[in-house]
């Protein structure tokens, strides 16, 4: 019986024998000698029945896809983490090239076009935060702060950890992870610091009397998981630094056209999420993080992720772009490197870059502002709503929290009824944060227009009213 | 035969693409944004009013100023300066395969790329039911009970399982008893490497002649104080363990998990199960194995799948499907948490799945047969040319999908090392070789990796390609030591890149410090 398939170019039996004869083996069977008979399995494998043409298998997986909900056919207002953000065509056209797409990894010759584009990714994400060591992406904003926070223990010997209680339970979730459980020799400790009820902000009197000696870092963010800006950045900072310990902030960097960059307000080590810049939500797999600093030796010896610099080649004038520090890493020094690194989303980085370019210092500013304001538009016609409170009334970038207690409605109900109106409400927080009773999280960005902001607001103000 | 390749004549596209900082013109526009409405503004004020005083931006960020066919254009050169599998890539370890551009389109279309994780369960059902069928594939190929695509990548997937041993032994009162992990030294990285940041102690048992460390020394490494084995078999030098059974025995009998690290999938799948081995738990790598792009490192996905023993502690959420409808179960108490946030590299899980609806149980089958058959031609070719040798000569058997080969005698006679052929290769339009992880166990290491997808007539121009450059090694050693000559740029120097007061991991650095060093 013959086998062949589109992708196998050795698949036709002529060629197998062709092979089979040159190396003097008798069967294909023969080669697997060295895996011992119970070993094997002993049927065959029961998967789905091939469908080896393109046409066939388009058919099964559009059948399978069609059973999705999108954001584009419907109106979308989730955040927490992920946004809908709007991607530039050609972002989407060289991630795509096929020199970018499928390889691996060359050398810094053949493979300059790419080095070159990952330098330009930590150089404008460098401007965007005022620093000069950014690596190469990890895996998530959740396993930025966690290396960075393993970073701040290894920098000041201490094991713990201070973050703010108004934080994606998920991404609390990862650190939790990087920072070891208490039976561990190298646990560090996680201390949550709660916030002010009616601002959002960090409680100040809190993080001063849970700061002492034994505290490695203080992590904020900013915008907070509920969105607001915190204001108090510069006063945590020196809090932070008077008792010792190293400073982290996490950002959104869509927002730096308009807002501060953490390096301005004290920050040592700046953590964030790489989404919002030019890569679509994936359902989640367009997650990506970035851990940055400034380029002094200590913190450069202590990253885990990959690091790439220019460098001057051979020839005179011509510059390259080569790994640097990679002996830290555990591909050069395995268990006693610093973490771990591997694969982690490097085909994002470029998307990323390609967004920055075309951004420039315009774009995100134009971009911040539009985001802000129409983010308190959103949440000044939602506060107009009977039944509707602002958990937080000012001082926010693009994520609010509306209030449904006095509707009588669960979030759930809500987000039900706008469904049924092709609406995705905003983020149900009543189960991570029961003290802010039934609220949801609500996301604004530039892809929203004025008349999609009004017809969330009709709609709520309808399906309140019943 | 491979004597018999024509050579082809190729160069790199140079462009001189300047860094994209030193681009564009003050003033000029990439893209629009439109200003808030008037209803919208007036509603609201001005943006500058809304934000908190101090946390302004006061300064703009020095980003390039460029028109949108501009960055097009730049990006495209560096496309073009990137060999990027444009020729032939054997990346040993890596699994170099077709990535078929169906599932390209398919992941671009809004049914996947315009979805958020946080919708409601009930508009995900075809990402949930995908996720679903291809868990259920990879319980057939493993044996075992259930998969989780949380992972972002082999080395998180391992990190996975350490988290997991981490919450089995506190479930059995032992974590902070149990704390140390065996591995061996040809073990990928990532295993030691994340079972040390998850708090535990490594122990590396030494390779003996078979190629493997010795099942003694196996058993004098464990303990009452074994927490798990992570291991990979076949290595990466084809050789495999036979004895990889009692291996789990013993680690089970002393009272320890074991792991199967699936990196080298390709030429045992559908021959073996890990779950039938008595493995506890193993990863494969969906942009390696199953067919999904690497893009360069990632997004990727490490499929973490294990026995129902350990099925409680995985990440949450599982999906689960009640007949009629998938669901996310949250509600897992023993859950581990998270490792990344949401659900995964949904994109990379729907292009594995695809693979293998495309080949089902005949094409893999094949795919493992044509990469085993491709590895042991690649062997026997390259064994004749002068110079190369492979690990573990004394091993006469077959060798499984890769083959760890040494330039050690080449380098001897020329100086002319694995690197420097690597870079020469480069010149013909041959991507690079992989060497090897760390530690080396042969002199001047390489390890190329046929698969399934490369032509005979591909391997072939491959090796040709080597015998040219081991030629050229020994008739003008500097031509190679040199090389490459034909890239997009000549060779980096390596010192300023390991030198604090030359590294420049941004372009602000690079301009700083270049400032500095001309000052001096």
């Amino acid at each position: 019986m013959t086998f062949t398939h589109p992708f196998m170019a050795n698949s036709v039996p002529a060629i197998k024998k062709e092979m089979l004869d040159a190396i003097g083996a008798p069967s294909i069977e023969a080669l697997f000698e060295q895996i011992p008979a119970d070993h094997r399995m002993t049927r065959e494998l029961a998967l789905p029945p091939a469908l080896r043409s393109e046409a066939e298998l388009r058919r099964h997986l559009l059948a399978i896809l069609r059973k999705n909900e999108d954001c584009e056919t419907n109106l979308s207002f989730l955040g927490g983490g992920c946004w809908q953000h709007h991607v530039p065509a050609i972002c989407d056209e060289i991630a795509g090239r096929s020199e970018f797409l499928t390889p691996v990894w060359g050398t810094p010759s053949s493979d300059h076009g790419r080095n070159q584009a990952w330098f330009e990714f930590t150089s404008q994400l460098g401007e965007l935060l005022d620093m000069e060591i950014v690596g190469l992406p990890v895996y998530s904003w959740g396993c930025a702060a966690g290396h960075a926070i393993r970073m701040a223990s290894r920098l000041t010997g201490r094991h713990e950890v201070i973050v703010p209680r108004i934080i994606d339970p998920e991404r609390l979730s990862v650190i939790r992870n990087y920072c070891e459980p208490q039976q561990m020799p190298s646990h560090i400790a996680v201390v949550e610091i709660g916030f002010d009820a009616g601002t959002g902000l960090l409680d100040l009197a809190e993080l001063e009397s849970r700061l002492s000696s034994r505290t490695a870092a203080v992590y904020i963010e900013t915008p907070n998981y509920l969105g607001v800006i915190e204001a108090h950045a510069g006063e945590i900072a020196a809090l932070a630094h008077r008792a010792g310990a190293e400073f982290i902030v996490g950002v959104d960097p869509i927002s730096l056209g308009v807002l501060a960059p953490p390096a301005g307000f004290g920050a040592d080590i700046v953590v964030g999420t790489t989404q919002p810049l030019g890569v679509h939500m994936n359902c989640g797999g367009g997650t990506g993080g970035f851990i940055a600093s400034c380029d002094e030796e200590r913190y450069a010896r202590e990253y885990p992720s990959l690091l790439v610099s220019i460098a001057e080649t051979v020839q005179p004038g011509e510059h390259a772009f080569g790994l640097s520090l990679l002996h830290q890493s555990s591909y050069g020094s395995r268990e006693n490197g610093k973490d771990w690194t591997g694969n982690s989303v490097y085909l994002w980085a470029i998307s990323n870059a390609v967004y920055m370019s075309l951004m420039g210092p315009e774009g995100f500013r134009e971009v911040g502002e539009l985001i802000v304001q129409q983010a308190h538009y959103a949440a000044k016609v939602l506060a107009e709503v009977p039944g509707i409170d602002l958990v937080f009334p000012g001082g926010f970038f693009k994520e609010f929290v509306v209030r449904f207690d006095a509707s009588g409605k669960t979030v759930r109900d809500v987000n039900r009824a706008l469904r049924e109106r092709g609406i995705f409400g905003g983020h149900d927080l009543s189960a991570a944060f029961p003290t802010l009773g039934q609220s949801a999280l609500y996301a604004v960005t530039e892809v929203h227009s004025r008349s999609d902001i009004d017809r969330l607001a009709a709609s709520l103000a309808e399906i309140l009213s019943r | 035969m491979s004597d018999m390749a024509k050579l082809r004549r190729y160069h790199a596209a140079v462009w001189d693409e300047p860094v994209v900082m030193e681009m564009g013109r003050r003033g000029r526009r990439g893209i629009m944004f439109p200003a808030a409405e008037p209803a919208v503004a007036a509603a609201v004020g001005c943006a500058e009013t809304l934000l908190p005083e101090g946390m302004r931006r006061t300064t703009p960020p020095a980003l390039p100023e460029m028109s949108e066919p501009d960055v097009l254009r730049h990006y495209l050169h560096l496309s073009q300066q990137t060999l990027g599998m444009m020729g032939i890539s054997l990346f040993g370890t890596c699994t170099m395969k077709y990535n078929a551009r169906l599932n390209e389109a398919l992941a671009a279309r809004p049914e996947l790329a315009e979805i958020h994780p946080l919708q409601d369960e009930e508009t995900l059902q075809g990402v949930l039911e995908i996720i679903h069928r291809f868990d259920l594939a990879l319980r057939e190929l493993s044996g075992m009970d259930q998969f989780v695509f949380q992972a972002a990548g082999g080395a998180d997937a391992a990190y996975t399982h350490v988290c997991v041993t981490r919450a089995w032994l506190a479930s059995r009162g032992e974590l902070g008893k149990r704390d140390e992990i065996v591995t061996s030294l040809q073990a990928h990285p990532c295993n030691p490497a994340t079972a040390a940041t998850a708090g535990f102690k490594v122990i590396t048992l030494p390779l003996e002649e078979n190629g493997y460390p010795s099942l003694e020394a196996l058993k004098a490494a464990v303990s009452d104080r074994t927490a798990a084995l992570m291991i990979n078999n076949p290595d990466d030098m084809g050789i495999y363990n036979p004895h990889i059974k009692e291996w789990v025995r013993v680690v089970h009998e002393a009272g320890g998990l074991c792991f199967y690290d699936h990196a080298n999938f390709n030429g045992v799948m559908s021959r073996l199960r890990a779950r039938e081995l008595g493995f506890d738990a193993c990863m494969y790598m969906l942009h390696k194995t199953f067919g999904a792009p690497k893009g360069g490192g990632g997004p990727a996905v490490g499929a973490y799948g294990c026995s129902a023993e350990l099925a409680p502690f995985l990440p949450k959420p599982v999906v689960t499907f009640d007949g009629k409808n998938y669901h996310l179960d949250n509600d897992r108490d023993d859950s581990i948490g998270k490792v990344r946030e949401f659900l995964g590299n949904i994109p990379v899980v729907l292009k594995a799945y695809a693979w293998v609806r495309s080949l089902g149980a005949e094409g893999i089958r094949e795919a493992a047969d044509l990469s085993v058959l491709a590895n042991n031609y690649m062997d026997h070719e390259l064994l004749k040319l002068r110079g190369v040798s492979r690990s573990h000569p004394n091993i006469d058997a077959w060798r499984m999908e890769m083959t760890r080969f040494s330039l050690g005698k080449l380098f001897e006679d020329t100086g002319v090392s694995a690197m420097d052929v690597q870079n020469r290769m480069v010149d013909y339009g041959i991507d690079a070789f992989w060497l090897s992880h760390e530690p080396w166990i042969v002199p001047q290491p390489f390890t190329p990796e046929a698969g399934e997808m490369w032509s005979k007539e591909d391997l072939d121009t491959w090796i040709a390609v080597l015998g040219a450059v081991i030629e050229e090694a020994y008739a003008d050693p500097d031509k190679v030591r040199s090389a490459p000559h034909n890239q997009a740029v000549h060779q980096i120097k390596g010192a300023p890149l390991e030198d604090p007061a030359h590294w420049a991991m941004t372009w602000r650095a690079h301009v700083r410090k270049r400032a500095q060093s001309k000052a001096d």
